[in-house]
């Protein structure tokens, strides 16, 4: 059933394009800089909403690996953000009006402006408090990985989502603007994550983390995924099917070894834990704009207002892409 | 006497540019030749950039195509003009666009004029080296290969497939035999205008061109007709990875390729300005040191190994093997008991001591993982919810023996606990399992409880545990198991406690001189006897008397003494 499961796969594709196409109504531009691309510019896709105080980090983040062009997508912001990210020279900023949920989580949005502007470019789709890291990243720029992937044929990368934790109460110590908030959230659960493969999108499903075992004990099963692709060598008939976590064709999901081997593989340091948090949780569950029917988010709330403490004794303290690697949570592959 | 450049460039042409500039300020000419699929205005640029520069010529141009012809035309004819145009050249050393030179120009030039009848070329037979891409090898000079492996990839596999079941061979020229190596050779004026001069040229051209990859054999095959002396080794490092592409070096092989005292690398990530700044600018001491890789051979060869059969026991992002494809489903030997901590009362802290590993209780008990010292989390950030744990049983298992890689993990198991594990253990070549069947019912034994209850447990821990124990004696199994009946063990358990022991193979092996304290089992006759007697056949545990038996003591043995 091969041929058949393939064009299925390929229909539901035209469609979330055709979804794309008309949830790109709801986008209007606040500035456009796509003038300034130039072909072989590697880009940064991203929604936000309300996340002013980490917008500089953001930006300065991605400027030193490399990262040549921002697109913004601004869902409703009022603090201000939307007109910061408007300012910076290498920004392009869309304002969407539309439900956050109603766009499956701003993937629609994205879809539309990659799809429009990112064909033929290495494109990165990172929220803005996730962090991509990658083998040597602290030596080579993100393009020398890009040409890598050109020259080995490889269309897509694979970053799993590393959730960042503080010692301590998570309202402990103030994130300030333009900090690294990997100075306040620097701890992570090294060695708890499950595995299991979608064997239609043949993407794989990762859970675990302090998420699992702090909110999700009781329900494993939902807790939430941690697989992510963002990193591809876009082509206007691509499409993110939800979040990074899955994408179409389902040959780009395949950034695993099933042979033994190692992909070379990054990392996502996920700086959701910092003291802005409890306040983006209840608000995130007022407007129950997220995942199914923002049940992580209720968890959160639950879990939350006891102020719990994430970090545990066997928790590792982050130091380098080096040490990721030797714990087994990423891998060089093949590239040396 | 001097040493010729023949560059190939068919992109980074600013680098290419620097590289020439300074192989012809070390005094060598250079002949370029550049890609016919390079657009003409980048062409005339580049043409133009070096018009400054003394000594530097542009040969023919030929479409080159990885893997076809046009690169040895283009070596050809770049070759042939170096030859033509500058007598005074003894060497001609063939490089890339993307080739750095490590060492001066002057060093190369002494290392030369020292060796002045020597060819360096890597040559080797089909036969003799692993190298091959794709499982052809000998049958790259006997097939036909009009499709390009690159981009109609489906129409070479399936001509190639054509061929073989037809039997359509070419015959290879009288007089050669197939040779193959690195494409980057050097050669003297003797060999090289040897082989271009050669009357039977176009005999070989027409059949080399039909070749695959003939920049990998042509001049490698033909070389071993004229040349005096071969030394089979390229000048140039290159290294490549497990697809037959080559590895790019980057800034951060700065010291690497110094220590190499390699001539000259390949291939040079254009970007890498730290590289460039470096070899091409400063002034090295002449060294007249033999080119020593073995470092950057160390490195490239951990990478092709880590690609292609990964790190044992490690399930992540970027590597979940099929089954029986993990190259060992978990990273280090442990071991597993069962029934010992239901025999002996302190079997856990007295196998901590006796062996120095870390003992945990339970793991896949209901109720809760027991971690060693019954801990909240453990290694990794393991966590001892027993319902995450049973959300994926194996992984469990792999986590944690992967986070505590180093050190030897023990820990307790029985048909108490969930059995999801149960065929993973039997199947791990790491696992040590030792079994003693029956020991469950100790337990029940020792509670204070209504015998109907008790009864049904009985069974129903009986059926489990006999599940259990076929596993363990399946074909299938690769793990290190023994098992004893409750019966057999107890008759001599200092002897199966050390035969456990000696194969865990602990470091201060010693005779086992302190026994752990063994439950009280006076009655356990008779309650194996009641539950028969109401209908439930305890069988697992072996033969027990029904009536006491005291079975934990050796007979006291007098002082033996000597009588002179």
């Amino acid at each position: 059933m091969g041929a058949l499961t393939s064009y299925r796969l390929r229909l539901q594709r035209k469609r979330w394009h055709l979804r794309a196409r008309r949830k790109s109504r709801e986008l209007s531009v606040v500035k456009d800089r796509t003038s300034q691309i130039k072909p072989n510019d590697v880009f940064v896709f991203s929604t936000f909403r309300n996340e002013d105080i980490r917008l500089p980090y953001f930006f300065k983040y991605y400027r030193d690996l490399g990262v040549d062009h921002f697109f913004m997508v601004d869902n409703d912001s009022d603090d201000g953000g939307g007109d910061y990210a408007a300012s910076q020279p290498d920004v392009s900023v869309w304002k969407a009006s539309g439900s956050y949920r109603k766009s499956r989580f701003g993937v629609d949005w994205l879809n539309h402006l990659q799809r429009k502007y990112a064909d033929g470019h290495w494109t990165l789709v990172v929220d803005p408090d996730e962090f991509f890291i990658y083998p040597f990243c602290d030596t080579r720029p993100i393009r020398a990985l890009t040409d890598w992937l050109d020259a080995s044929d490889i269309r897509s990368f694979g970053a799993m989502l590393l959730d960042m934790y503080p010692k301590g109460r998570l309202d402990a110590v103030p994130y300030n603007r333009g900090q690294n908030p990997m100075e306040i959230a620097s701890w992570f659960d090294s060695g708890n994550y499950t595995i299991s493969k979608n064997n239609l999108f043949y993407n794989l499903w990762i859970q675990g983390g302090p998420r699992a075992r702090m909110f999700f004990k009781e329900e494993p099963w939902r807790a939430p995924a941690l697989n992510k692709t963002p990193l591809v060598k876009w082509r206007k008939d691509y499409a993110y099917v939800s979040s990074t976590h899955m994408i179409l064709p389902r040959g780009l999901n395949l950034v695993y070894d099933e042979w033994g081997g190692e992909k070379a593989s990054g990392i996502l340091l996920h700086a959701k834990f910092l003291d802005t948090f409890g306040v983006k949780a209840q608000e995130e569950l007022s407007r129950g704009q997220h995942y199914a029917a923002s049940h992580e988010y209720k968890a959160y709330a639950e879990g939350i207002a006891q102020h719990p403490d994430l970090w545990c004794k066997w928790s590792e303290k982050y130091i380098n892409w080096r040490q990721l690697e030797i714990l087994g949570l990423m891998s060089k592959g093949n590239w040396a | 006497m001097n040493v010729g450049v023949v560059i190939l460039v068919h992109n980074a042409f600013d680098r290419a540019e620097q590289v020439v500039r300074h192989w012809s300020a070390g005094g060598c000419p250079v002949v370029i030749h550049v890609d016919k699929n390079v657009k003409r205005a980048a062409h005339d640029d580049f043409v133009k950039s070096l018009a400054d520069v003394p000594n530097v010529l542009f040969s023919k141009r030929h479409r080159c195509e990885w893997g076809t012809w046009g690169l040895v035309a283009a070596s050809q004819s770049a070759s042939a003009m170096m030859l033509a145009k500058f007598p005074d050249v003894r060497h001609v050393f063939l490089a890339s666009g993307s080739c750095l030179p490590l060492r001066p120009i002057k060093d190369l030039q002494v290392y030369l004029a020292k060796r002045p009848r020597t060819d360096f070329i890597e040559s080797a037979t089909t036969a003799d080296v692993p190298w091959t891409q794709g499982g052809l090898d000998f049958e790259r000079f006997t097939l036909r290969f009009p499709f390009s492996w690159r981009k109609h990839r489906f129409l070479f596999d399936r001509y190639v497939e054509f061929q073989r079941r037809f039997k359509m061979f070419r015959r290879v020229p009288e007089g050669i035999v197939p040779h193959m190596g690195s494409q980057w050779w050097c050669l003297t004026r003797q060999t090289l205008s040897a082989i271009l001069e050669d009357p039977d040229r176009k005999v070989y051209d027409t059949y080399f061109r039909r070749v695959w990859i003939p920049d990998e054999s042509y001049f490698q095959t033909l070389v071993r007709l004229y040349s005096q002396s071969i030394e089979s080794r390229s000048l140039t490092l290159s290294k490549f990875d497990y697809q037959g592409k080559p590895h790019i070096f980057y800034d951060d092989h700065l010291q690497l390729l110094r220590r190499s005292d390699c001539f000259v690398a390949r291939k040079i990530w254009p970007d890498a300005n730290r590289l460039y700044d470096n070899f091409l600018n400063e002034e090295y001491p002449l060294k007249g040191a033999e080119p020593n890789p073995g470092k950057i051979d160390r490195i490239f060869s951990k990478a092709v190994e880590r690609r292609t059969r990964g790190r044992a026991g490690l399930f992540m992002q970027s590597r979940l093997p099929r089954p029986g494809h993990e190259n060992g489903f978990t990273s280090s030997p442990y071991s597993v008991f069962e029934g010992f901590s239901e025999l002996f009362e302190d079997f856990e802290p007295w196998l901590a001591r006796m062996t120095g590993t870390r003992v945990h209780g339970h793991l896949y008990a209901k109720d809760g993982v027991e971690f060693e010292g019954r801990q909240t989390t453990f290694s990794g950030a393991l966590c001892d919810n027993p319902k995450l744990r049973d959300h994926h049983a194996q992984l469990f298992l792999v986590n944690l023996i992967w986070n505590t890689r180093g050190e030897r993990q023990c820990f307790q198991f029985g048909p108490n606990d969930s059995q999801h594990v149960s065929w993973d253990l039997a199947k791990d070549p790491n696992a040590q399992i030792s079994v003693i069947s029956g020991a469950w019912a100790i337990p029940l034994f020792q509670s204070n409880r209504n015998f109907s209850d008790i009864r049904a447990d009985a069974a129903e821990l009986q059926r489990l545990e006999s599940e259990h124990l076929n596993a363990l004696r399946s074909p299938f199994v690769k793990a290190r198991i023994r098992i004893w009946t409750l019966a057999e063990f107890i008759e001599t358990p200092m002897e199966a406690l050390q035969t456990v022991l000696d194969e865990m193979g602990a470091k201060n092996l010693r005779r086992v001189t302190e026994a752990p304290k063994m439950a009280d089992l006076t009655g356990f006759g008779q309650f194996l006897q009641n539950l028969k007697n109401q209908g439930m056949h305890p069988y697992l545990m072996g033969d027990f008397p029904a009536d006491n038996v005291s079975v934990n003591e050796r007979p006291t043995r007098r002082k033996p003494y000597l009588v002179r």
